[in-house]
Parts: C-alpha cells; structure tokens; sequence
C-alpha cells in the first residue's frame, strides 16, 4: 500500500511545529511507527510536520542526578553513548535491543514515548525509571503522561522535548527482562525493575493496555504474581506466566 | 579449497565451485526485476480485495467521476476464468474468476481493479469503490469443511472435498500382528510463502507483432503463456511472457495468477502499458498459502522397532480454489505417495482429503508435501524409539531400505534410483558428536533442557512425464528442451525455457556446456525466463532443472560438437574421424584448431568450408529426457541439537549438522547455499511461521510484524557433508537437490524440542512450535 496524500514540511522551530500540530498537522521525528501507519493508511494526516531538526530537541544533559535527553535523540546515539547515561550502561543496554539497527538510526526516545506502543522498550523501562516528559511549559510525571495504549496526555500543540530521567547509583538498582520470538520483534513479555534500597518499582509491559505499575507490598517477588492476577484478570494463564517469568530474571539483573 | 578443487574452478567444469556469474549484478544491487521496469504511459493498478471471506455479491458501485478508471468482472469481456482441473477419478473442478462475481470465496479475492498515473492515487479509486455484500457463514477449519452441514465453498458440490483418495498396500495382513501400535494427531500450520520480491507484471500490448507481451515475476514462463492465451481467448503465438529477474520463487510463482490476467487484459484494452506490483499486505492476506495439513497416524512395529505397517488419514486445507497449474491436488496426492519415506514395510493405508475452506487456494511450496510428511514419519520414528527403548538413530537404521536393496521400489511404487541411506545418518549423527550431547543432557540442571533430532528423507526431483501423466494436471513434462548456438567470435549462447530465481542456473548451465566444449564459463550466456527467445519448458520447479536442463544443455552441446567436427577436420585436413571436440579445441592427435576457428570459419569465412558442406549450421535445439523418468532421488540426513528455555518456552538451535547426497554435484557451494536457504524456511515452518485465520476466515496477520519469518539471528551456521552416490538416469549422475533444505528442519526441531520435553512428560504435536505452543503444554501438565 501507498501512503494518502499528505503535505511535507520540515522545521526548525518548536512554535511553528507546534502551531501546525495545533491546526491539525502530524509531527514526525524518526517516523519509524510513523512512517508504516502512513503507508498502511491507518494514518491519513492531511499534513505531517517534521520535527527533528529543532536543535532544542537534539540536546543532551546531565546533572548530578538527573539525565535529560532532547526528544529527538535517536535510539543508536543513546545505543553508542553519545549522550549521558544513568549509570551501568542501563540506557544503552535498551537502546541496543531496540528492533533493528537501521530502526534504531532513525527512531527517537521521544517519538517512541509519544507514539505510545506499550511493547516499545522505552514506555515501559522509562516508567519503572520514574522519568518525566518535559513539554515546553511541563514536566510530566510518565506515569499520567500514558493514559492508554497509543494516547498520552499531551494536549493538542503540547509537544514532548526532552525527558528527565533520575540516575541510578547509591541503593538504586534497575535491572530488566524482555521476551521476544526473534531479536529486534515486539516483545510478547516485558518487566523493568527500579529497586530503591529495599523498595521495587515493577513495571510490566508488552499487554494490551498501558503497562503496569507495581509497588510497596504489590512489588515483591512473593506478591507479584497475585498482586498481577489481580491488576490483569482477563490475562491468559501463558501470558502471565511469561510475565512473571520476565519479573523473575530483570529481578536477576538488577544492577546499580 | 585444495588443488584438485582449484583446477576444476579454473577449468570451469562439473563439479567446480564455481562463483556464481548472476551475482555480479546481484550483489551490487543491479538486478532487474518487474519492479524496475518502467515504461512510457504506463499506469498502475491497484486491486478492490473482499474484506469479508465469504459473501455474495449484491453489487459493486464504482465512484462517480472514477467510473472509466475502475473495472469489475463484467467489463473483462471474453475473459474465462481459471480452472486447474486434475484427472484424478473423484475430483471437483473449481472456478477461479478473473474479478469476483456472484460471490466471494476468501479475503483478500480481487472483485475489482483501479487504474491511474500512480499506484498511490489507484488506490485512492481503489478506497471509494463501494461493495454490496450479503456476508456467508465461512469455514476456516478444514476439518470442520469437511462435516456434513459446514458452509458450502462451492455449492453446486455438495460437500467441501476436492478430492479424496484411498490406498491401500497389504495394510491389513501387516498390521494385524504388530506387537506395538502407536497412534498421533499432528498438525501444521498453514504458511505465507515469502519471497524477498513479491509478484508483479508489467503487461504491454505490442500492435506490431499484435501480441501481448507480459513482463512477469514467475518460475514458468512457457505455462503463463498457456494460460493467459486461455483466458484472454488469444493464440499462444499471441502471448509473449518475459521473466525478468525474479526475487526468489519457491514454489509463490509457480501460479497463473488473476492479476496476470487482468493486466493483459487492460493493456489490449486500454492500449497502454500497465503495472501490478504485489505488496506484502497482498502477499499476506490475499494470495496463496500453503503447508497446512492435519494428520491421524497410526504406526504397527514390532518389538525390535521394526515398522511393519502404517495408517493414515491426511487432510490438506486447500482453500477456495484449484490453483493453476498445480491444481488442489498435488499436495495431498503427493502425502499419500511419499508419506513412506524412506524406509521399508509391509503394510500402508492411506486416506487424503483435499478440503475446501474460505481461504487462499495453496500452492506447493518448496518441498511441496515433504516437510509435512517428514516430520509426521520421522515423529512416528521417535515415537518407536519411545515404545520400544530403542535409540532413534538404531530405529531409523533398522528401518531404512539399505544400499544393497538400491535401485528400490518402495510400497508406493516410488522408484528409489540409488544411495545409501544409513550412511549419510550415520555421518550426520557422528558430525553431533551424539555421546557428548547426550552426556550434556542427562548432566543438564535449571530450565533450560537440551534435546537432540533426527530426521532422515528422501526427495524426489525431476520427475516427468509418467509421474505427472498420473494426476492429470493442466501441465504434464515432457522432453526438456535447450538451444545453444555458437556465436561468430567464438562464444556460447545456450537458451533454456526454465527460469532461474536464485539456483544459480546461469552459472551451473555454463558448467555444463563448459563441461562437454570446454568454452570458457565467462563466454558462456544463459538465456532464460523469455518465451520469445527460449524453447519451451514446463520452468523451474519440482528439482528439476540441473537433472532436466542441465541433461537438454549437455545433450544439445553433444549434438553441436557433431556439426563443430567435420569443420575442424577440414581446417586441420584430417578425416573427421580422427577428431575430437573437447576443452575448447578441435584435436587430431598433436594438432588442434579452436572452437572459435572453427565459429569464425562457418559465420565469417565460408568462402573457406567446401560446397555444400556444414548447411546445419552451428545452432542446436535438442530435447533431453532421463534413461528413466520416474526421478532422481536425493537424500539427507539432519541433526540438530537445541535447548529449550521450559520457563520462557524459547527454542535455540545450538548445532545443526546434515549430511546430503545430491548425487554428482555439479557445482557444491550452490548445493550448499541453497541447504542454507533451505534450511531457514525449514526453521520458519518449524519454530515462526504461521497464518492463522479466525473463526469468520478473516487472517490474522496483515504485515511482517505479525507474521513472524526466521531471519539471518535465527539461522545457525550448518555444518554440511556431501556424500556423492550418481543417479544411474541422469547425464552426469546428477540428482535434483534444490528442495531438500526445507524438508528436514521441520522434523530435526520437533523431535529434538520433544526430546527435551520428554522427561517433564510432554510432547508436541504441532508446527510450528511457539514459546506459547511449549508453555500451554507445559502448563497443562502442571
């Protein structure tokens, strides 16, 4: 299938991109879940907007102990540690298992947020992380950010231009598990793992909905899987069980 | 490579590894395929697809403005439609519209095709077309077409059957005192096969010649011919079919396909060029399947692990439609004629059922029913083992027709033309180091469990006329044909009507005529794939070319050194007698005149060959067929170890070894590289590949995401053996190989899978097999 037909434009400002967002326009950054909605038409924008040249949103920082990353950093920049990391190769771990390489040159840490899949890599591990998406009036904790499978709170205009992601280090660990049928697929299960001191944050990805956020006395691997029976009770018995098999072993490679 | 091995590569002949000639181009992106062919008005079409499985059509409303640029059956006048009828006694012809009318059979069928300046804005027509459909109950399930009262594909049938066949071989007598009788349900799932290049046509109306010439990716270029002329009401000589280069076929294009059709019809019609590129939303939801067979197995052995009968009832979805020309038939004819493999019994019973459903008609792919039926055989083999505490590999040995026994014929009728079998198991058990494996699995702690399988089978390839005249399907081989002609510098052009999609055939053909005229393989041109310049042939499928045109190669070149002699003889002044035609040369004891002398003399200095002599000309068309047309068949034993992941349900291939027998290799790197290809679609049947419908017979995967193909990560690096035992049929003892890779893997994996499985009490029986396949199995025994 071909694409309907659409107008191009690319821009270097974040008020004209986000002014064409308002009027109705589809931004694209690396447009790597974009770009196959377009094709297959289940995305018919009558104008798409591109975004990745705003410098702003290219930019990487860090502080003692946070890590912030422009929008449209792509996945192999953070894969080949061209920008901060929170500790441990945590970051470029991720990044490195996300699809294929060639999808990793192009797709961003922001589109990929934004874009909302709740198998991708980034929602799930970014949640357990306990990042939030800073807009050019906001910062958002990614827990509201996600309001549903494909659907963030971002209002029309609002655009996402970095992310702010706390470090590890001291007694915090992040360790996490993805199961897929090949390397570079969706994964069919998914658990990213924040352990602070004796507290875990356990997020569960890869189900139809947002993922799933566990803590206190939910985030224990003896609780876990009543407390995920509870939260999910439509879920199958094989895919539960994938599930906490996932928890198990990010629970085996936390690291500081 | 050692030096006997770089002499042959430098002289050019069967046997050498020789580096591909195509790949040239190839390699450096500049192949030319369907898809590059661009034409001057040329526009492109874009098909309207049902999104229902089973409907019948109340009407379709074109676009107001469109009305011009949008077609449907009743504006194809004088186009048939397709039907492949087998000669089969029972078997129920089933006809495949050009466009839907009346009623749609399966998603994904054309009711409609667009036409405009780009594909994007076709589709955009495409999207606006209106379709009046009164929704069917649709069957999906084969077994379920197959009870009385299911949804009727075909109404004026009365049931949903094809074609069903019974055979029975002594069954009862051997059966009857069988110490041990096993019985096993196995499935395989129905698969998308996936070519890197899907189809396309590029289809041209040439008011000169007043022929349509098709510009077609497909395996068959003679066979398209056949049909489009049927279809369009045109004489054949009226139909042109070019092949360009095709992105891979495996059995995908071995189909007249109705958007073929269509675009002939629309160029005459409309009097400019037109285009159909298949994408792989197409390729996935609306065109043919293949694979998917449901087996009841019954197996009689005695105590020592002798088979001694077998029973089976088969059944093959077949989908909507008989396809063209391999009809719905061949799959599940060929189940009951190969289920046997290749071992020895007394006994066999075998029922098939083609069954209609609302899905894709199939068509064989690579291996056709094989790795289906190997994995059913090589299961039941480790089912014996189970039963009796025999080891596998002592098993299958036990069972297998020994080398002495070879030529054989099996309780089919299956005519085994030499080999030895429980050699080449015995080779590919030793290349696992089996002891060593086993050791590792009895010490292995944790989740992870480690398994090993064998598979063993034979493969019968090139088979012809006496094989094909059986199931009476719209195309029957006969001789194969190869025109080779000298050119006036010197050179060899050697045109063969089979099409070459990745064998390598322009390089192998040039072994083969270097091979019997010693002209260098870089002055040799294949000429394939073009019914205008090529004899005719029934094309590339089946295993055939390097026994079939690689024997009408050989055989034309003989007869073109006939008419090269006596020039040669005259240049030297020496009776013809006294010459030999080899390595290039003319040679009379210590004299010698090159073949280009010889080409120079007759084009360009006749004045220098006596009246009246050499009239022939240095241009052949010869027809080959083998001593005995019954096939060649080539073997292969496969090993493979995996671990099997009893948390996660994950499968790793951790060692794959096989050892082959192709007969006389004529080039063992292409052997070996089409083992590899092979071997990775034999692991997408055995581990990804599946096309699931619900239960409307609407499919569950639309694009690669969801249908899951192995890729170069899932490919272990195969361990390959060559055992060289000749055909006694074919020219150079060559036997066709092309297939084999895919056979094995579905087999080797399942049984090593449940070979891990076996001591937590669990097997599976079905492909492919899913970390979800593995953990419902093994949570259910929890």
């Amino acid at each position: 299938m071909k694409a309907a037909v659409f107008t191009w434009e690319a821009t270097e400002s974040l008020q004209a991109a986000s002014r064409a967002a308002r009027q109705g326009s589809r931004l694209i950054a690396g447009g790597q879940s974009l770009g196959p909605m377009l094709n297959l038409r289940i995305a018919q924008p009558e104008s798409v907007v591109s975004i990745t040249q705003i410098a702003d949103m290219r930019g990487a920082s860090e502080t003692a102990s946070h890590v912030i990353l422009g929008a449209c950093i792509t996945h192999s920049q953070i894969e080949d540690g061209l920008v901060p990391d929170i500790g441990s190769k945590s970051l470029p771990r991720i990044a490195a298992n996300i699809a294929y390489r060639a999808v990793r040159n192009r797709g961003t840490i922001g589109g990929s947020l934004c874009h909302a899949d709740p198998a991708a890599d980034w929602v799930t591990t970014l949640l357990a992380l306990n990042a939030e998406a800073l807009t050019s009036s906001r910062a958002i904790a990614l827990q509201e950010f996600f309001t549903g499978a494909f659907r963030t709170c971002l209002a029309p205009g609002e655009i996402l231009t970095a992310i702010r992601i706390p470090k590890l280090g001291g007694d915090k660990k992040f360790g996490y598990y993805k199961a897929c049928r090949k390397p570079g697929e969706f994964a069919h299960a998914m658990a990213a793992i924040l352990q602070t001191g004796a507290k875990n944050r356990i997020v569960i990805g890869a189900m139809g909905g947002i993922p799933l956020v566990f803590e206190g006395i939910e985030a224990e691997p003896a609780t876990i899987a009543t407390a995920l029976a509870t939260r999910a009770p439509a879920l199958d018995a094989v895919t539960r069980h994938m599930q906490l098999i996932a928890v198990k072993r990010a629970f085996e490679n936390l690291a500081a | 490579m050692d030096l006997a091995q770089a002499e042959l590569v430098e002289k050019g002949g069967v046997g050498a590894r020789v580096i591909r000639k195509e790949d040239d181009r190839f390699l450096r992106g500049r192949g030319e395929y369907v898809g590059d062919i661009k034409l001057p008005a040329m526009q492109e079409l874009a098909f309207v697809r049902s999104p229902v499985a089973h409907a019948r059509i109340r009407a379709i409303i074109k676009p107001e403005g469109f009305e011009g640029r949008v077609f449907i059956a009743a504006d194809l006048a004088g186009v048939k439609p397709i039907t492949a009828i087998s000669g089969l006694p029972g078997f129920k012809a089933s006809s495949q519209p050009i466009l839907a009318f009346e009623k749609i059979r399966h998603v994904g069928e054309a009711v409609a095709v667009c036409i405009a300046a780009t594909r994007a804005e076709a589709e955009d027509i495409a999207a606006l077309v209106e379709l009046d459909l009164e929704e069917l109950p649709a069957i999906s399930n084969m077994l379920a077409a197959r009870a009385p009262g299911s949804p009727l594909v075909h109404e004026a049938w009365g049931d949903n059957v094809f074609l069903e066949t019974r055979v029975n071989q002594n069954f009862e007598a051997a059966a009857a005192n069988a110490a041990i009788v096993i019985h096993k349900h196995l499935r395989t799932a129905r698969q998308c096969m996936s070519p890197l290049e899907g189809r396309g046509v590029v289809a041209v109306w040439d008011r000169r010649l007043d022929q349509l010439l098709l510009h077609t990716s497909t395996q068959m270029p003679h066979i398209i011919r056949t049909g489009i002329a049927e279809c369009l009401g045109l004489p054949e000589d009226s139909v042109r079919i070019s092949a360009p280069d095709v992105g891979g076929g495996f059995g995908y294009k071995g189909i007249l396909l109705p958007e073929e059709v269509c675009a002939g019809f629309l160029a005459r019609h409309l009097g400019h060029p037109v285009r159909w590129i298949e994408d792989r939303r197409e390729q996935l939801t609306g065109n043919a399947n293949c694979r998917e067979h449901d087996y009841e197995l019954t197996a009689y052995a005695d105590h020592d692990g002798t088979l001694l009968a077998l029973d089976a009832q088969a059944t093959v979805d077949a989908g909507a439609y008989s396809l063209y020309p391999f009809s719905a038939c061949l799959e599940a004819a060929q189940i009951a004629s190969i289920l046997p493999g290749p071992y020895r019994m007394n006994g066999y019973r075998c029922t098939t059922w083609s069954a209609a459903t609302n899905k894709p008609g199939i068509l064989p792919y690579r291996g056709v029913a094989r790795a289906g039926v190997c994995y059913a055989m090589e299961f039941l083999m480790d089912a014996i083992a189970a039963a009796t505490g025999i080891r596998p590999e002592e098993v299958r040995r036990k069972n297998l027709v020994p080398p002495e026994a070879m030529p054989f014929d099996n309780i089919t009728a299956k005519h085994f033309d030499s080999g030895d079998y429980p050699e080449a198991l015995r080779r590919a058990v030793a290349a696992i180091d089996l002891p060593a494996v086993r050791a590792r699995q009895a010490t292995a702690t944790g989740a992870v469990k480690i398994g090993v399988g064998l598979a063993i089978f034979c493969e019968q390839g090139a088979h012809g006329t006496s094989v094909y005249a059986g199931w009476g399907i719209p195309m029957v081989p006969g001789f194969e044909q190869a025109t080779v002609r000298l050119t006036p510098d010197g050179g060899l052009e050697v045109r063969v009507g089979i099409q070459s999609h990745g064998q390598g055939l322009e390089t192998t053909l040039a072994q083969v005529a270097n091979e019997i005229l010693g002209i260098p393989i870089a002055r040799i041109k294949i000429v394939h794939g073009d019914t205008a310049i090529t004899p005719y042939s029934t094309g590339t499928w089946g295993s055939r070319c390097m026994v079939m045109a690689g024997g009408a190669v050989a055989t034309a070149c003989r007869e073109l050194s006939r008419r090269i002699a006596p020039i040669g003889a005259h240049l030297m002044q020496v009776p013809v007698a006294e010459v030999i035609v080899a390595d290039g040369f003319v040679t009379a004891g210590p004299r010698r005149v090159a073949i280009a002398e010889v080409a120079r003399t007759w084009f360009r200095r006749p004045q220098d060959l006596p009246e009246g002599s050499s009239g022939g000309g240095l241009e052949i068309t010869a027809g080959y067929k083998p001593v005995r047309d019954s096939g060649t068949f080539s073997y292969a034993a496969h090993a493979v170890v995996v671990s099997v992941d009893t948390e996660m349900g994950e499968v790793k291939i951790l060692d794959y070894a096989i050892c082959e027998d192709g007969g006389t290799l004529v080039n063992p790197m292409i052997v070996e590289g089409q083992l590899i290809g092979g071997v990775a679609q034999g692991i997408g049947t055995a581990l990804y590949e599946a096309m699931a419908f619900d239960e409307n017979a609407q499919p569950l995967a639309s694009t690669l995401a969801d249908y899951t193909l192995p890729g170069a990560t899932e490919v272990p690096v195969l361990r390959i053996e060559h055992m060289e035992t000749p055909s006694p049929y074919s020219f150079f003892g060559q036997k066709g190989i092309g297939e084999g890779g895919a056979i094995g893997p579905p087999a080797a994996i399942a049984n090593a899978v449940n070979d891990a499985l076996r001591p937590l009490g669990v097997e599976i029986s079905e492909l492919p097999i899913t970390p979800r396949v593995i953990l419902e199995a093994l949570l259910r025994q929890k």
